[in-house]
């Protein structure tokens, strides 16, 4: 996130797209409740029905994974009536012309014919983000999970940047990230092209200090991702896996391709706390320590550095998974004989500049979101005050392009899919609390009325969804909480799992799936 | 009677509630929200509340297992940090790094997200490291 999570309760605009906030991020949505009570205005964007919808000033229905034209529509409407921010763009911005000729080809008349939304309502929506004092954006992985995901979050810049609603309290970009410490993760450097602290690996200066640091040669060239990495396991350029702390089987699309994957590996070793799809598949299992038997950070959505403490000891041999990696690497040449979690949070720091002022002493009296530059700084609460971490905000000109897998005359109907408020992705963890297993014991389609009494189907009844993947049989609820034509899904339960619907539609650049629209065929199960 | 509260931080979602462990003579026995977090005021939701419970599940992973002639079988963790050490150093030097792929975790810690992907890149010279923020 740009900005703060206690920031959203002092927002005048609050624009929701792509994020079913009640569910997903509970205690976001209080603060959003908390911003009503203060006289906000909420915009939401779904075309899901949500119980954020239901509490908005104007539900904006797109139809599914048309983005791109809502916002460049929305834009042409502030460029229209001036109501974009000209000191701002002029002093904070550049390559706005190329990005304003993009948007003039977005009329609202054109733009509503692809996403829905009728103009007047367009117009009422620009209005109230652009000339709102302090207008935020929070968005989740509506935005992000589609072929065309990376221009959605650039068009939500663009937005921001148009208006000026950005380096400020109480506005910004803010992604609000799913999992307690997939910032964290990122922010450690467990992906292809960065050390931490987003340091590339492919510039020589950064490489040589942490082969310096670490005593090692490093490689230069940028890794592989996911998806390539389960394409690599097929053809045979990859060979040997080491999967720690992911249910790959149950959380990526396209379940056949992905077991066919870790079967065709040489070696999969799985480190994890429970037995699940995916360690069924790995020659050996390591048993890891979970987060209330170990010490350490997480970092969440809005950059704050947080310790988890030790509460109990790990079950039978279990070990925390940092003396387990020690252990290894010692058995593969390297001398990693670190004595605490704290010793490895001190070493990281000491190599990450955004990092540098934080220490485990000084989070046990302060709270502290990076960057945090020296011992005495007080860490960022919103970033971009005074200039991008650029230097200057760069608009894109950003095109419509339509979702990969549209529905069509032997596929009618859409698939989307997410989350459900008692349960977190493949239950692996809450599928192990009882309270959470009777409070939603099972997986629950939803689909519209209408389409509920032309496929001669009741409330509760069974659903046989098939794509050009596979099918999956699921109950149903009947309702308008999707539009006529949709289904959607939750991922969290085997029997019923919709990624092993979904294909492997990928974003160009960020390599993500599209878990939001995929076509599919209803017939009553 | 040793009762113990511990502060730590929710492991479900990414916003980051604080809560207190509650541990009655070495059991987890509840789950409290932090009144004084400024992210969560005393609140949690329905699964932070009850995230004490899968901690002590018994079908946690309490010992390392081996496939062997097609099953997964207990084994010691000399055993099986032997075989992963060995088998892992002959896939690097037979074919090189970049044919080991390496997941880290989004619900681990960031001193355990930092120690692996330095083990992946410093001994097995490769970057092809990578975690779930993708999807």
């Amino acid at each position: 996130m740009t900005n703060s999570i206690p920031e959203i309760e002092d927002a005048d605009c609050i624009f929701v797209i792509g994020s079913n906030t009640t569910e997903a991020h509970p205690l976001i949505a209080h603060r959003i409740f908390k911003a009503l009570d203060k006289g906000a205005k909420l915009i939401v964007v779904d075309p899901r029905k949500t119980q954020l919808a239901e509490l908005s000033h104007i539900h904006a229905r797109l139809h599914f994974g048309t983005d791109v034209a809502f916002l460049n529509g929305l834009m042409y409407e502030i460029l229209e009536n001036k109501w974009h921010n000209e000191p701002f763009i002029a002093k904070r911005t550049e390559d706005f012309e190329p990005f304003k000729a993009a948007v003039q080809n977005y009329s609202p008349a054109k733009a509503s014919a692809i996403c829905g939304i009728p103009s007047d309502v367009m117009h009422e929506i620009a209005a109230l983000y652009a000339t709102s004092k302090t207008s935020t954006i929070l968005y989740t992985l509506g935005i992000t999970e589609h072929t065309h995901g990376v221009d959605n979050v650039k068009s939500l810049a663009n937005l921001a940047l148009l208006t000026g609603h950005i380096g400020r309290p109480s506005t910004g970009v803010n992604p609000l990230r799913g999992q307690n410490n997939v910032q964290g993760a990122c922010d450690m450097g467990a992906l292809p092209n960065v050390y931490p602290g987003y340091q590339v690996v492919s510039n020589p200066g950064v490489r040589s200090k942490f082969e310096r640091a670490w005593g090692a040669e490093l490689s230069p060239e940028v890794g592989i991702t996911i998806p390539e990495m389960m394409d690599g396991l097929i053809e045979g350029s990859v060979k040997g896996m080491f999967i720690f702390g992911e249910n790959s089987v149950e959380s990526d699309p396209n379940t056949d391709h992905v077991i066919r994957a870790l079967e065709s590996a040489e070696f999969l070793v799985v480190q994890d706390i429970f037995l699940t799809e995916t360690a069924k598949l790995a020659h050996v299992v390591l048993p890891g320590a979970c987060w209330a038997e170990v010490e350490g950070t997480f970092t969440n959505t809005e950059r704050k550095v947080q310790p988890v403490r030790k509460a109990v000891e790990p079950p039978g041999q279990a070990r925390p998974n940092w003396q387990i990696f020690c252990d290894l690497g010692g058995r593969l040449g390297l001398d990693l004989a670190y004595c605490s979690a704290e010793e490895l949070f001190d070493e990281m720091a000491e190599l990450t500049p955004s990092f540098t002022g934080i220490t485990y002493d000084r989070l046990e009296s302060m709270e502290l979101q990076w960057p945090c530059l020296s011992l005495d700084h007080p860490g960022t609460p919103f970033l971009h005050k005074d200039r991008f971490s650029r230097g200057k905000g760069l608009f894109h000109a950003i095109e419509y392009r339509p979702s990969e897998e549209l529905p069509d005359e032997k596929y009618p109907f859409v698939l989307t899919t997410g989350r459900r408020y008692a349960h977190y992705h493949t239950r692996t963890m809450t599928g192990r609390c009882p309270s959470l297993e009777r409070e939603f014991p099972g997986p629950m389609a939803q689909v519209h009325v209408k389409d509920a009494q032309k496929l001669g189907l009741k409330d509760g009844g069974l659903l046989k969804v098939t794509s050009r993947r596979g099918e999956v049989v699921v109950p149903v609820t009947l309702g308008d909480v999707v539009p006529e034509g949709a289904i959607f899904m939750d991922f969290h339960f085997h029997e019923a799992n919709p990624n092993r619907l979904l294909g492997t539609f990928l974003d160009p650049v960020s390599k993500t799936a599209d878990y939001k629209v995929c076509a599919v065929k209803l017939e009553k199960g | 009677m040793d009762y113990q509260t511990i502060r730590t931080t929710c492991p479900f979602c990414g916003c980051g509630c604080q809560m207190w462990l509650v541990r009655l003579d070495g059991e987890l026995i509840q789950t409290i929200p932090d009144k004084c977090a400024p992210m969560n005021e005393g609140k949690l939701c329905i699964k932070g509340l009850n995230a004490h419970e899968f901690v002590q599940s018994p079908e946690r992973l309490t010992q390392p297992l081996i496939r062997k002639k097609g099953r997964l079988e207990e084994a010691s963790w000399e055993e099986a940090l032997s075989l992963v050490a060995s088998r892992l150093s002959a896939i690097r030097d037979q074919y090189g790094g970049d044919s080991m792929a390496f997941l880290s975790s989004a619900r681990a810690t960031n001193e355990e997200n930092y120690l692996f992907q330095k083990l992946c890149r410093a001994a097995f010279r490769t970057n092809n490291v990578d975690h779930c923020a993708r999807l």
